[in-house]
Order: structure tokens, then C-alpha cells, then sequence
């Protein structure tokens, strides 16, 4: 018997079929984990288990039953109860999903209470309990914070003790821990794992990451294009992928080439015990010093919060160090405003957002062609002649050239970032979680013409990332941060064999691995 | 379908009524200023829509009137915009003491009400076309200043205007290449927007004496001259009120629909 039959389900946005003939299940107390890249339908697929199309969309065929009625035909009051009862959703991002007026306690228990289902004390009791069980810090006045008040990994088990207060058969999870960083994406793992077990709870694990996937899914089925590529249990697909798609993402985690340590030339760039902060606030980044010396890789490596972010933003002259200064080639580097036109020129920022930091009425010619015109003053001919040279140079085809931004994917659009900070031919690259805004599989491919431009053009890299395995594929010294300080630091090879602080190792020890039982293990 | 016939009919009279102020020393039967009959003449096939006060072919004031209501409002636009849209990108780029400083003075003069300073300062100056146009524009660009400032900060703070920053850029880079671009939609529809206000602004002007003066037309006016034909039953004020709520109505519906079509979810990536 089945709780959630999809059956040739097609949902089209204009001509477009978003999800184009897809049939899945669920059995009760079943999870099913449901992998593909963005703009493989997996959340439109999520979101139609609850019987909801989003605007703009609209279902052309099959049909979508849970239990034995079917979702799409229920009229609005019947699909409203089904949507209190029976499923629930956990959005990708819980910090959107809360409303930032109310306490959570209000927020999590509004289901109940409207359904008249708990009294207001025993809506409190429930929180409580529901609280604790997700290991939420003071359960008991857990409930009396504001959203913001919380952590975004608290914060989203708050969404998943939400999910649980209606007491439903199936919950859709949307990528319930793509925005955490690794550390804080244990925790709400681990809330969902002990939310699902042990009172046969059904579930749709939506997620881009097969490692986590694998942890939690009983069966996984592979979206491309809106089409089932593969579906079997979790173990086989993981052990033996059929589809090269499922290969390339199996294949992935396998990568972990640590690149060779040559001698250490004198750093180009180096922070000399650098302190800031913003404001009249605590000091974001506090007495660090780092070196990059010509064409290395130097990775800083730390949770959100760590300061890696602000420690690029000092060094771009974007805010002033409060103490300690940033040195270019021996002089100290003033703010950005008072940088020579060459110092500026020699030092290039990647952003982490590639949809923001293209500029949406720029074709890539004019946003690569700038600043070749700027710090060269080349003619239009020969402006021309070097963007296109930049977009081979970065893997993107030549009939890209006239394009405007929003008809470019996200990797296309992290290259045109490249591009144009390559532009401007520097010999240091500061790169600001360059990949963490993209798929696995683009991430990858990044990774690659990155490695591959630094070893030919002999680029330093300042590599920003809390996803320490990214560091290791070609990082040749490793920074790591921890609440505004560098905690390790040492060649890549050293600190990832033999991580002297413990919280390295807890970094390391928390990326996901495709071994099936790995989350138990790391749990028990 | 339904819905694209509105607009498109506001479309049409607002050409209509661009053309006839183009046009209207060619089209009007009369001149603007001839007098040409008795006062309050009734409608006729000599004068269509009768005449005013001093026996003046009232379709002809109207074709003159609205020609320089137009001219005058499309100017005084012109100019908030260009001062608005300017002070605001240079408060949204450099921010700091310069912002402040823009920020305040708009707000210490949008704090006077609008009428009574142009009341005050026209009455001091004189009510000549160019120092009209001057004053209507400086107290118009406040309320752009306000809006162009609030989009250019939100485009400044893109992480695009950061990397211009980065390579040096100066300031008209900034204002015609990474903010003007991105808010140019929203503008347009404030300047729609504006712009029938500045005519209802200069056609209050005009009734109060201030405006555009005699003997030269303008729609305010006629209203103010064929005023106490209202108390004898002859409808002449009604003609140039109407043409006013045209004008101001039409260019509105307009805007709305461009702004429902730029923001509607279509319009979403």
C-alpha cells in the first residue's frame, strides 16, 4: 500500500514542462530522497505532493493521490485540511518561511491551535516537548524568541518541529539544509533523522546533495530535466549508479587530489596582524596575518560567521582595518578609494552570488570588455579580440558573447565573473565562496577552470569556503577561521592529514560521505 | 484581450491631445487670442464649442490652452527629473556628509507645502514662463530626489556596483552605465506620474492668478476667466475642467498599466 502515488505527472510553465511525466511513491513510514540539480523540477515535484502548483504553473496531466483521494481534484476547503493533517513542507530557507513579527512558539503551534486541536496549554506542552526532542537549546522558552533572535540551524528545526506539530503522515523537505554550512547541517540532519524514525513518518527528501541524501533515504530517485533518470533503494544507486548523471555526482565525492607543496617564495600579499569590525561592534576579524606568495593557493576555511568574508573585504579595501594593515609587494594598501590605478588592477574579486554581481542590463561583452578598456585603454577591435580570447580561456562558447545576464545559468554567469576579474590580467584572485551558490556537478566543473587558469597564468588565489574538501582539492596552504581568528594554518597536505586543532577535525569530520550508516556512526 | 483595450484607449487620446498641442496653431479655426464674437456664444458650426468671456473661440483657447499647459508641465518634468534623478545618484554614490547633506535640505523643503511656496516665491519673482518652469521643476524634484535616491541605494548595494567600485570607476559611470539602467522602468512610470501632476500644479497656478498670464491660454486660467459663467447656467468652465481631468486621468491609467506590466509575473525571472 502507498501513502503518496504520483502517477505521470506534468506540470508546464507556458510551453516549458517543468516536471514532464514523472511517477513516484511513498509508502508509509518510508523516506524517499529525491536528487537532481537546480531546474530539475524537484521542488515543483515537492510542492505538488501538497497539491500546489506556483503561479505562473499549472498541472497538464496525471495525477498526485494521497491515501485514496486524489490531491488535485480535493475542492479548497478539503485540500486546506489535507495540507493541516496529513502533509506538511520544510522550506529550503527557514529565515523566509517564519514571519518576523511573531514568536515561534505562536508560529509553530498555529495549526493546532486553528484546529482547535490543542488547548493553549497544551499547545505549549507540545512545543516543549517538540523543542526538546529536536535538541533545541531551553526548550521551554525556546518558544519565546523572535525568528531572529535564533540561529538559521535552530531556526530551521524550529520549522521542522512546525512540520511535526499538525502530526502528519508525509513531509516534504526542500533542501532543508542547502543554506547551513556543514556543522550546523549535522544538527538539523540529525533533528530530521530522529524526527522521521520511530513514529513511521513518510517523507520526501528533496536535496542537490547526494551524500546527505544517501543518510537519510530508504530509496532515491535522480530528476534531470524534469524526467526520472534513475530510481532504486539508497545503497544500490549509491554503490552502482546505472546513469552516467549518476555517476558524475557519485563520482564526485571521490575527488580528493591535495595539490603538491612546492617551497614558499616571499608572500605579494599579506595581512600583518589585521583587526576589524563593523561599526562600534566586536572585532569581526581579530590579529590575523597571512601571506600569498606568486601563483599559490592560499584556502580560508571557516563556518559562516568566521570572519573569512570580512578578512576579503579588508584586503579589497572595502572597509578600513581597525588595527594592523594589508601589504601589497612590501607598501601598505589604503582603502580602495585611494589605491593606485595598478594596485587596483592587480588585485581582482570573484563574488560569491554570481546573479548579483553582473550587472542585468550589461551584455558579456560590455561587462568583460570593461575592464580591459579601463586599465588598458585598448580600441574597440582589440577590446573585442581579448573578450573573446577571456571566453575561451573560461570555457564559454563565443555565441555567448551578446548575451544579457538573465539568459546565462549560474555557472555560465560565475565564468563571465571570472572573465572579467581575469580581465584585468592580476596577479591576485581574492575568491569569495565562489561555488556555494551553485550545483554540485557546476561546482565541480568551477573548480576545474580554476585550478587549471591559476597553474596557467600562475594566479595567487585567496580561496574562500567553509566546505573544507573544496580547499583540498587545490589549495596548497590551508587558513582555517574560527570566530575572527586563524585557529591552523600550514601547508594543505599537512593540516588535512594531520589537523592539529579539534576544530578542523570537526570541520572535516562534518562534510558527508557517500558511506551508507555514515550519520549513525557519527551520531552515536 | 479585454484588458489591452483600456489602455490602449487612453494611448490613443493621450496622442490625440500630444498632437492637437503640436498642432494647434495649425488646426485652431481662430487665433488665441482674436476676439471673434459676443461673450458666451452658444455651440455653433462658426464656434464649435462657443465662446468665452470676451467673445473668444473657445476651441481654439482650448487647442492653445492645452498646447501650453502641456509645454509647460513637460518642462517643468523634464527639469525635477534632471535635478531629482542627479542630486539623488550623487547622494546614493557617495553617500557619507553629501548624502546627509541632500537628504536634509529635500526634507526641510518638502516640509513647506508645495503651493504656498510656489504662491510665495512667484509673487516675488514674477510669473514669467522660464521662472514658472524653474519653480515648478525645484519643487517637483524633491519627491523624485526621494524616489531616485531610495533605488539607487538598493543598486548600490549590489554586489556589480561593488566590482565597478573596485576597478575605480567615477562618477557618471556609476549614474549612466550600473544605476540608471536598473531603475529606468520605475522612473518612466514616475515621470508619467509627474507629469499630470505638474499639469493639475500649474493649472491650480493659473486659476490663482500665478500661472501662465493673460491673454495667453492655459487651462487653469480659462477655468479662472469663464468662472461666473457657471452662476448663469453656461457650461464654457466645464470645457477646459474637462480637459484637465482628460489629460491628468489619461496619463495615470497609462502609467498603472505600464507599471502592472513591468512588475507583473511575467516580469519575474
Amino acid at each position: 500500500m502507498t501513502l503518496l502515488d504520483i502517477r505521470d505527472l506534468v506540470i508546464a510553465a507556458g510551453d516549458k514542462r517543468i516536471v514532464d511525466g514523472v511517477s513516484l511513491t511513498v509508502a508509509p513510514g518510508e523516506v524517499v530522497g529525491l536528487i537532481g540539480e537546480s531546474g530539475a523540477g524537484k521542488s515543483t515535484l515537492g510542492l505538488a505532493a501538497l497539491g500546489y502548483v506556483r503561479p505562473g504553473c499549472r498541472r497538464a496531466g496525471g495525477v498526485v493521490r494521497l491515501g485514496a483521494r486524489e490531491v488535485f481534484a480535493l475542492p479548497p476547503g478539503a485540500l486546506r485540511e489535507m495540507r493541516r493533517s496529513r502533509v506538511a513542507y520544510v522550506a529550503q530557507s527557514a529565515a523566509a518561511a517564519f514571519n518576523p513579527a511573531f514568536r515561534l512558539a505562536d508560529q509553530v503551534m498555529e495549526v493546532p491551535r486553528l484546529t482547535r486541536r490543542a488547548t493553549l496549554s497544551e499547545g505549549a506542552a507540545l512545543a516543549h516537548e517538540l523543542f526538546a526532542r529536536l535538541e533545541l537549546p531551553d526548550p521551554g522558552n525556546f518558544g519565546r524568541c523572535y525568528p531572529h533572535q535564533v540561529s538559521g540551524g535552530q531556526l530551521q528545526r524550529a520549522m521542522v518541529a512546525m512540520a511535526l506539530a499538525n502530526a502528519p503522515e508525509l513531509i516534504v523537505f526542500d533542501e532543508p539544509t542547502t543554506a547551513l554550512d556543514v556543522t550546523t547541517q549535522i544538527e538539523v540532519l540529525r533533528a530530521i533523522r530522529d524526527a522521521i524514525r520511530g513514529r513511521n513518518l513518510a517523507a520526501l527528501y528533496i536535496s542537490h546533495d547526494l551524500a546527505v541524501v544517501a543518510q537519510l533515504a530508504d530509496r532515491i530517485v535522480v530528476l534531470r530535466d524534469g524526467r526520472t533518470v534513475e530510481e532504486g533503494p539508497a545503497r544500490a544507486i549509491v554503490a552502482a549508479p546505472r546513469t552516467p548523471y549518476a555517476q558524475a555526482l557519485i563520482g564526485l565525492r571521490h575527488a580528493t587530489d591535495i595539490a603538491a607543496v612546492e617551497a614558499a617564495a616571499a608572500p605579494i600579499l599579506s595581512t600583518a596582524a589585521v583587526t576589524a569590525g563593523y561599526g562600534r561592534g566586536p572585532a569581526v576579524v581579530s590579529d590575523v596575518s597571512l601571506g600569498l606568495a606568486a601563483g599559490r593557493v592560499l584556502a580560508v576555511v571557516g563556518q559562516s560567521g568566521s570572519g573569512k568574508s570580512t578578512l576579503a573585504r579588508v584586503i579589497m579595501g572595502l572597509m578600513p582595518a581597525r588595527e594592523g594593515a594589508v601589504r601589497f609587494h612590501g607598501a601598505a594598501l589604503p582603502l580602495v578609494g585611494s589605491r593606485s590605478h595598478d594596485q587596483r588592477r592587480r588585485i581582482q574579486l570573484v563574488h560569491q552570488s554570481p546573479d548579483v554581481a553582473l550587472n542585468p542590463r550589461q551584455s558579456v561583452r560590455e561587462t568583460i570588455g570593461r575592464p580591459i578598456r579601463f586599465f588598458f585603454g585598448h580600441d574597440r577591435a582589440e577590446v573585442d579580440r581579448r573578450v573573446r580570447e577571456l571566453l575561451a580561456a573560461t570555457e564559454l562558447p563565443e555565441s555567448l558573447i551578446d548575451r544579457m545576464p538573465d539568459r546565462l545559468s549560474g555557472g555560465e554567469k560565475q565564468r563571465v565573473c571570472i572573465a572579467r576579474a581575469l580581465a584585468a590580467e592580476p596577479e591576485v584572485l581574492v575568491c569569495d565562496e565562489i561555488t556555494s551558490a551553485l550545483d554540485l556537478l557546476v561546482e565541480d566543473a568551477i573548480i576545474a577552470l580554476l585550478k587549471r587558469l591559476q597553474a596557467e597564468r600562475r594566479l595567487a588565489i585567496l580561496f574562500i569556503t567553509h566546505n573544507l574538501w573544496l580547499a583540498r582539492r587545490f589549495a596548497h596552504e590551508v587558513a582555517v577561521m574560527r570566530a575572527g581568528n586563524v585557529v591552523e594554518h600550514g601547508p594543505a597536505g599537512a593540516v588535512f592529514a594531520k589537523p592539529r586543532e579539534a576544530y578542523t577535525r570537526a570541520l572535516l569530520a562534518a562534510v558527508p560521505t557517500l558511506e551508507p550508516g555514515w550519520l549513525d556512526r557519527k551520531l552515536a | 484581450m479585454r484588458r489591452a483595450i483600456f489602455p490602449l484607449a487612453c494611448g490613443a487620446i493621450v496622442a490625440m491631445i500630444a498632437l492637437a498641442s503640436l498642432l494647434a496653431p495649425w488646426i485652431a479655426p481662430y487665433g488665441e487670442t482674436a476676439l471673434v464674437g459676443d461673450l458666451w456664444e452658444g455651440w455653433s458650426l462658426a464656434h464649435p464649442l462657443g465662446t468665452d468671456s470676451i467673445g473668444r473661440d473657445l476651441l481654439s483657447r482650448l487647442l492653445f490652452g492645452t498646447r501650453n499647459t502641456v509645454a509647460v508641465a513637460l518642462a517643468a518634468t523634464l527639469l525635477s527629473f534632471t535635478l531629482g534623478v542627479i542630486l539623488a545618484f550623487t547622494a546614493a554614490v557617495f553617500q557619507g556628509w553629501i548624502d546627509q547633506v541632500l537628504s536634509r535640505s529635500v526634507d526641510i523643503l518638502m516640509s513647506i507645502p508645495t503651493l504656498i511656496m510656489a504662491l510665495v516665491v512667484l509673487s516675488v519673482l514674477g510669473t514669467s514662463i522660464p521662472v514658472l518652469i524653474a519653480v515648478m521643476a525645484v519643487l517637483d524634484s524633491t519627491r523624485v530626489f526621494r524616489l531616485a535616491r531610495a533605488l539607487a541605494v538598493d543598486v548600490m548595494a549590489l554586489d556589480f556596483v561593488e566590482t565597478a567600485r573596485l576597478r575605480g570607476e567615477g562618477f557618471w559611470w556609476f549614474l549612466r552605465r550600473e544605476i540608471l539602467p536598473n531603475v529606468t522602468p520605475t522612473l518612466l512610470a514616475e515621470f508619467g506620474l509627474r507629469f499630470s501632476f505638474a499639469a493639475l500644479f500649474l493649472s491650480s497656478l493659473s486659476f490663482l492668478g500665478l500661472g501662465i498670464r493673460p491673454p495667453y491660454a492655459d487651462l487653469g486660467g480659462m477655468v479662472k476667466e469663464n468662472a461666473n459663467a457657471i452662476t448663469f447656467g453656461v457650461a464654457v468652465p466645464l470645457v477646459p475642467a474637462a480637459m484637465i481631468a482628460l489629460i491628468t486621468v489619461t496619463v495615470n491609467a497609462l502609467v498603472d498599466w505600464h507599471v502592472r506590466r513591468a512588475t507583473g509575473p511575467t516580469g519575474h525571472g
